[in-house]
């Protein structure tokens, strides 16, 4: 491995405290771009000293082996757009941007159409990745959430969309990688094919890790053909009562009816919800992809017509219609029928329902309930997400204050417990989160610690942005 | 037995229940293989516990003496994954086989790990429901050891592998520890990277899978092309046109010939190459792919199509596929199954090398693969009895895998490396990138005790984690940084 090799001096003279030129030259040296850090380059507050775009693997490794040599703690980011999410890292040296990588060959994709395979730099944008495989009427099954999120960004926080309930997660299209460990070790595994078993799966590990492990610099996926045809089934719910009607106050359950919907043979690719607790009116939009969809979208309109309640609060019905989250333009309502099949997704599809981010994960059959717990709490949050996937995002608004979040997470936390849901603090600023712990229990956190203690021994990755302080 | 291995066992049968420590040499033989029949070694102590802590108890006490353990499912492995130690203790989970929970409103079942893959879907399948991956050992293999090889099965083209259907599990870690992994967790994929570590990460005690939902309609569709080429241009210009089928899967004229003469499939005459296809999903959406696969099999050359009326005629179609491994022992004395992966697109290319390989060497290969995905078994025939023939279909087999790592492949889609194809691991991979898989291996099991020998090529010692910061840094106690 590479740490027999150190690219820069480790004794006790030049550890930390070196002057900073020397290991601003070095990295320099490497020949990749490297600068110095303005205050806009702050990963979460905290500042770097050096802000490196590398262009390829093999800058990255070098950028790596210096920064070992010097002891700098090294902050991997992509599009930038969710440096909210985890812990603020606990040291900042070095930023290695990603969005310069390229592969090889000096492209960003190379794409083997035939095998519907793609090899992608970490740092490329995933809607322009989208757009560049569109043209041969491929796709990467999955939703980017974020605007301008890369590739890399996407697999380091585990992020999904809507059709997690058809084609599963990033980790589930992931076929092969490419990282650099904190010592500069360049390590790839699986392939270009889709099915293969040889050796651990790098991919998987690196899934979730928030840059704590290492930097991804590329990915290998698995495509799909862009379906024939996408129908959305959308229809609002009955807003729910104070109590009473039900025991979730729901007069029709949008979790009991997505699990309605996910057992059908319609086979929907994505039943989602947008909600605006404790007191609006549920929004749950299906989408049906693939040949005969329009058949399909007909099918799951009777069966959502068939599981919902009559009458619909004229809210909903412009929630419906205009799919934004605030009143629609000059307050006019528009005659939506009550379940519309459209070729355009709400709006509201895939986005994230806000800046401050909760994730509820929970068995479905306990949708209802923890809908309902969010609603006790009383605060305005809107609930976003997959319904029959059972994995919501819920916003709270950014003037919350810390004390008020910190009671909404944890008594959410303690009723969600009980029905084996778990309630995590996906994005918000270090203030809000501090006081509501972010991750809640993970039973796996002991192998977690084992597994960056074999990685980044000296805590150089993104140290304390993860789960545990990882 | 050793003195250690006797203490050993003495102290193993007062935490497992009475006649679960197996010390009978002739009864110790019966687990000496597994599917890999040629690797061959019998266990030093077999163990049958009967629950997690058990399991615990038993790696708490290999870990006490230093002794390797090896989980063992129904032993069909075919890379001898499950091949014993015999300085060893085999742990069989043949006594866990219960299903502990079926949990339709959230669609999963948990199950113990010899709970056989087939046991799943029959217990659900009233309620119209199965379990995906359909290795077609299925009958017997159990998901432990699913879990441990990331099977696949003929309808993972579609449906994805093990790993696609495991919501969480509950493992004994190679320390001893009762610990469960949860795709739900946040933080590192360790469920993922569980799955397929063939047993060298501890041994998996609970399995939570995921149940999926009996498709409105199934097709199947066989279609007879003169040779190979043909039902290659067929499986591409299928997929090429945006379909996704449950299974394709094609046979060439030996690995037909095979099965008509073990299982008289009645496959048509004259066909170089068979094509089986099965589209499933809602019926409106089946139908129209079901047309366009005939068109497309007609054009590129079909001189027969068959579809299936009904579930009968379903399984006559896959019946001469199911049966191909084991058929090929009527048309040949003894046989290598091999696995290998390669790009959809350079599956022409490879077929035609693998026919050079067996004109050049003078050893017949039939060909069964799972087309859509690149991934080839072919079936390297030869005659033990005759002198050199064993190593010469040997040498057929490696080169095999050689053309699939020169095609960008892998030298396993699905049988695992186990201790057959450790040695090839080098040529698919760096030593940087193995020293960092051994990085995962150190992280869960820094003694080596889970199932040494096997995935990688040469043991590396862990040693201590260097240089692990457990305090503040340095910088932070110098009073240079603040701490965030
Ligand atoms: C006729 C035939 C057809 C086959 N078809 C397919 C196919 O279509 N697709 C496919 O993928 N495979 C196939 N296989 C291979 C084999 O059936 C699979 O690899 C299967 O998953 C092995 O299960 P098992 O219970 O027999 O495991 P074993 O052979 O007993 O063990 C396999 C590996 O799993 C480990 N292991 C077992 N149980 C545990 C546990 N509880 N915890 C940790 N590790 C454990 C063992 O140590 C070993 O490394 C086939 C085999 C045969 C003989």
């Amino acid at each position: 491995m590479a740490a027999s090799h150190p690219s820069g001096p480790r004794d006790a003279s030049h550890g930390p405290g070196a002057p900073a030129t020397a290991a601003g030259d070095a990295l320099r040296a490497t020949g990749a771009a490297v600068r110095d850090a303005d205050p806009g380059d702050a990963v979460a507050g905290v500042a770097p000293r050096w802000v490196a775009s590398p262009a390829s693997t093999e800058e990255v490794a070098a950028l790596m082996r210096v920064s070992a040599g010097y002891d700098l703690a090294v902050v991997p980011v992509g599009g930038g757009t969710k440096q909210a999410w985890g812990d603020p890292p606990q040291r900042c040296d070095l930023v290695v941007g990603t969005s310069s990588l390229v592969l090889g060959g000096g492209s960003a994709v190379e794409h083997s159409c035939g095998d519907l395979v793609a090899r992608v730099s970490a740092g490329l944008p995933f809607d322009v990745l989208q757009s560049a495989l569109a043209a041969s009427g491929q796709e990467l099954a999955l939703d980017g959430p974020v605007p301008g999120g890369t590739v890399g960004g996407m697999l380091a926080t585990a992020a999904a969309g809507p059709r997690r309930l058809r084609y599963g997660t990033a980790r589930d299209l992931l076929i092969g990688i490419t990282v650099v460990l904190a010592d500069g070790t360049v390590a790839r595994s699986g392939g270009k094919v889709v099915k293969n078993v040889a050796g651990y799966d790098l991919g998987k590990l690196f899934t979730g890790s928030y840059g704590t492990l290492g930097i991804i610099t590329e990915a290998v996926f698995r495509l799909h053909p862009v379906p024939p045809a996408r129908r959305w089934v959308t229809t609002a719910l009955p807003a729910p009562a104070a109590a009473g009607e039900s025991a979730t106050g729901f007069p029709v359950g949008p979790g009991a009816l997505a699990t309605a919907l996910a057992a059908s043979q319609a086979e929907p690719s994505a039943v989602e919800l947008d909600w605006l607790a404790p007191s609006g009116a549920p929004a749950l939009s299906v989408l049906v992809e693939g040949t005969a969809a329009g058949d399909r979208a007909e099918t799951v309109r009777g069966l959502v017509g068939s599981g919902r309640a009559t009458g619909v609060r004229a809210e909903a019905v412009r929630d419906l219609a205009g799919g934004g989250d605030g009143p629609a333009p000059g307050g006019r309502v528009e005659a939506v029928p009550e379940t519309a099949v459209t070729r355009q997704a709400p709006g509201w599809w895939g986005a994230p329902p806000g800046e401050v981010l909760l994730e509820l994960r929970i068995p479905p059959s306990g949708v209802d309930r923890a809908l309902s717990a969010v609603a006790g709490r009383g605060l305005p949050a809107r609930v976003r997400g997959s319904l029959a996937s059972a994995v919501l995002q819920i916003a709270l608004p950014g003037e919350v204050g810390a004390a008020a979040f910190a009671a909404f997470v944890s008594g959410v936390r303690a009723d969600v417990a009980p029905l084996g849901g778990r309630l995590t603090v996906l994005a918000a600023p270090a203030e809000l989160a501090r006081l509501a712990g972010r991750w809640g229990p993970v039973a796996a956190l002991p192998l977690m610690r084992r597994v960056k203690e074999r990685f980044d021994p000296g805590r150089r990755m993104s140290p304390g942005r993860m789960a545990g302080g990882l | 037995m050793t003195e250690t291995l006797d203490e050993l066992a003495r102290r193993l049968a007062g935490v497992l229940p009475p006649g679960a420590v197996i010390t009978d040499p002739v009864r110790l033989r019966t687990y000496e293989c597994d599917g890999l029949t040629h690797h061959r070694a019998v266990p030093g102590i077999v163990v049958l516990p009967g629950s997690a802590e058990q399991i615990a108890a038993v790696v708490k006490l290999c870990g006490e003496y230093g002794v390797p353990f090896v989980a063992r499912g129904a032993g069909t492995g075919l890379s001898g994954g499950a091949l014993p130690r015999t300085d060893g203790v085999l742990v069989v989970t043949s006594k866990m086989r219960r299903i502990l929970q079926i949990d339709l409103a959230n669609r999963r079942a948990v199950v113990e790990p010899g709970v056989s893959n087939l046991a799943i879907t029959e217990a659900v399948r009233e309620h119209g429901y199965y379990y995906a991956p359909d290795p077609s050992s299925q009958q017997v293999c159990t998901i432990g050891g699913n879990v441990a090889e990331n099977s696949g099965g003929a309808h993972c083209l579609k449906y994805g592998f093990t790993v696609n259907h495991v919501l969480a599990l509950e493992i004994v870690t190679p320390d001893g520890d009762i610990v469960t992994l949860d795709a739900d967790d946040p933080g590192y994929d360790l469920l993922g990277a569980f799955v397929g570590s063939e047993g060298t990460l501890g041994i998996t005690t609970k399995v939570t899978v995921r149940l999926s939902r009996t498709p409105e309609s199934v097709t199947t569709l066989l279609a007879a092309f003169r040779d190979i080429e043909q039902g290659g241009q067929a499986v591409s210009a299928i997929i090429g046109g945006g379909i996704v089928p449950a299974a394709i899967e094609m046979m060439d004229a030996l690995a037909i010939e095979a099965a008509e003469a073990a299982v008289a499939c009645a496959y048509p005459e004259g066909a170089g190459a068979v094509l089986i296809v099965e589209l499933d999903g809602p019926a409106a959406e089946v139908a129209h792919q079901f047309a366009e696969v005939e068109r497309v099999c007609r054009a590129v050359g079909a001189f027969e199509l068959r579809t299936a009326a009904g579930p009968e005629e379903r399984a006559a179609i896959w019946k001469g596929r199911k049966s191909a491994f084991a058929a090929v022992g009527r048309i040949s004395p003894a046989y290598i199954v091999q696995d290998g992966v390669v790009p959809r697109t350079a599956l022409p290319e490879v077929l035609a090398g693998i026919d050079r390989l067996s004109a050049e060497h003078g050893i017949r290969v039939a060909n069964v693969f799972h087309a859509g995905d690149g991934n080839l078994h072919p079936l390297v025939l030869f005659d033990d009895a005759e002198p050199g023939a064993g190593e010469r279909a040997e040498a057929v087999s490696g080169r095999i895998l050689d053309l699939c790592i020169e095609h960008g492949g892998s030298i396993t889609g699905e049988h695992g490396v186990g201790v057959d194809k450790s040695r090839y691991m080098p040529k698919m991979f760096t030593d940087d990138d193995l020293d960092t898989m051994q990085l995962v291996r150190c992280a869960f099991d820094p003694r080596g005790l889970s199932n040494p020998g096997k995935v990688f090529p040469t043991p590396r010692l862990c040693g201590e984690v260097p240089g692990v910061r457990r305090g503040v840094h340095p910088l932070v106690e110098s009073g240079r940084a603040e701490q965030f």
